[in-house]
């Protein structure tokens, strides 16, 4: 949270600008190209009808694929400094264990169903 | 400033000591950073859990359910030219919304280049390519109330499968259409040179970190929702 002591203008602009302006535009189409080529080939994992495991991983791939390159260069993160890419990207990594807990929980519920109500279609 | 000889980078041991010594100086942590740009990445963060909330909802949902899910490739498949092509319409919003990102990236180095017409123009066309997948949005979701897809129930398979699908998309599109009002008020802004005393573009940065965390949600849910 700098910039809080006044600094000249003209100085402050050119320290922005050899921040973060000077990154060539080269980097963005390249990533745009690339983000275009990913999202094509998750599409392609459906239309060729990959199915189970196969489709899923493909999926996952591309997926965080995709969300890197979004995170590391169109919002900058890899041209942060450290405290801010680990305070912003450490707290989603506990996701991981509400994912696990409610899998173990939807299991729960699932066979619940089964065995109780004997609701089973599929 | 000692600062400037240590800046950015993930690079090893080099990222770690300015972790220290940001964190051990006692006073301000985040160091040559925009407060609004800590701000608004903490606002992305506590929307990264909600998010997260519902798509992990979502997945207990599907992984309880005893009845099988919609198969997603023919719900949502358009027909053109009397073929049906499965997932059409969300492949071309999912197109229309990395061209959004790749037009705000720029406008945002044309900010910093100080260059307020070609950033005011590629905000505009960000604005206008999330007003036309808010409005292809809204295309699908009638014709999946036409359907009959209904928030309790729907005749493709299990019930949750309405709840789901309206209560992701219909808050990832409250988040593109609430973008697209902030996109315009910020490009009207730059045209009209309101940063221009300070010299301060953070403010487009700053707008562009909401847009890609947009096209970021779709990421996930584009991938969870409707390729799973």
């Amino acid at each position: 949270m700098a910039h809080e002591t006044p600094e000249p203008a003209t100085e402050a602009a050119a320290d922005h600008a050899n921040e973060h302006g000077l990154h060539p535009l080269g980097v963005y189409f390249k990533i745009w190209i690339l983000l275009f080529v990913l999202s094509a080939c998750s599409y392609y994992v459906d239309w060729a009808g990959f199915e189970g495991f196969t489709r899923w991983t493909l999926i996952v791939i591309f997926m965080f694929l995709k969300a890197g390159f979004i995170v590391a260069v169109f919002m900058h993160m890899m041209w942060e400094r450290m405290l801010l890419i680990l305070a912003i990207l450490a707290p989603p990594l506990l996701l991981i264990g509400l994912v696990g807990i409610m899998v173990l929980e939807s299991e729960y519920t699932f066979w619940t169903r089964v065995i109780f109500f004997g609701l089973f279609e599929g | 400033m000692t600062d400037h000889a240590e800046t950015e980078g993930v690079d090893g041991i080099h990222g770690v000591k300015t972790l220290v010594s940001d964190l051990s100086t006692d006073q301000e942590a985040f160091k040559q950073v925009h407060w609004g740009k800590v701000m608004m990445w903490i606002f992305l963060l506590s929307d990264t859990f909600v998010f997260s909330c519902f798509l992990t909802s979502y997945m207990t949902m599907r992984s309880s359910t005893t009845i099988p899910w919609p198969n997603t490739s023919e719900v949502f498949s358009l027909t053109v030219f009397g073929t049906s092509v499965p997932l059409l319409l969300i492949a071309i919003m999912t197109f229309i919304l990395i061209t959004s990102s790749g037009t705000m990236a720029l406008a945002v180095n044309y900010g910093y280049r100080r260059d307020r017409r070609k950033t005011f123009f590629l905000m505009l066309a960000t604005a206008l390519l999330g007003a036309s997948f808010v409005g292809m949005q809204a295309f699908e979701w009638t014709k999946l109330i036409e359907e009959g897809v209904r928030p309790w129930g729907n005749h493709f398979g299990a019930p949750q499968f309405g709840a789901s699908f309206f209560m992701i998309t219909g808050f990832h599109g409250l988040h593109v259409s609430i973008g697209v009002i902030y996109l315009l008020t910020i490009a009207f802004k730059v045209l009209k040179g309101d940063y221009e005393k300070k010299g301060n573009y953070e403010v487009v940065e700053i707008a562009g970190l909401y847009w890609h965390f947009v096209d970021l949600v779709w990421v996930f849910i584009f991938a969870f929702f409707y390729l799973w």
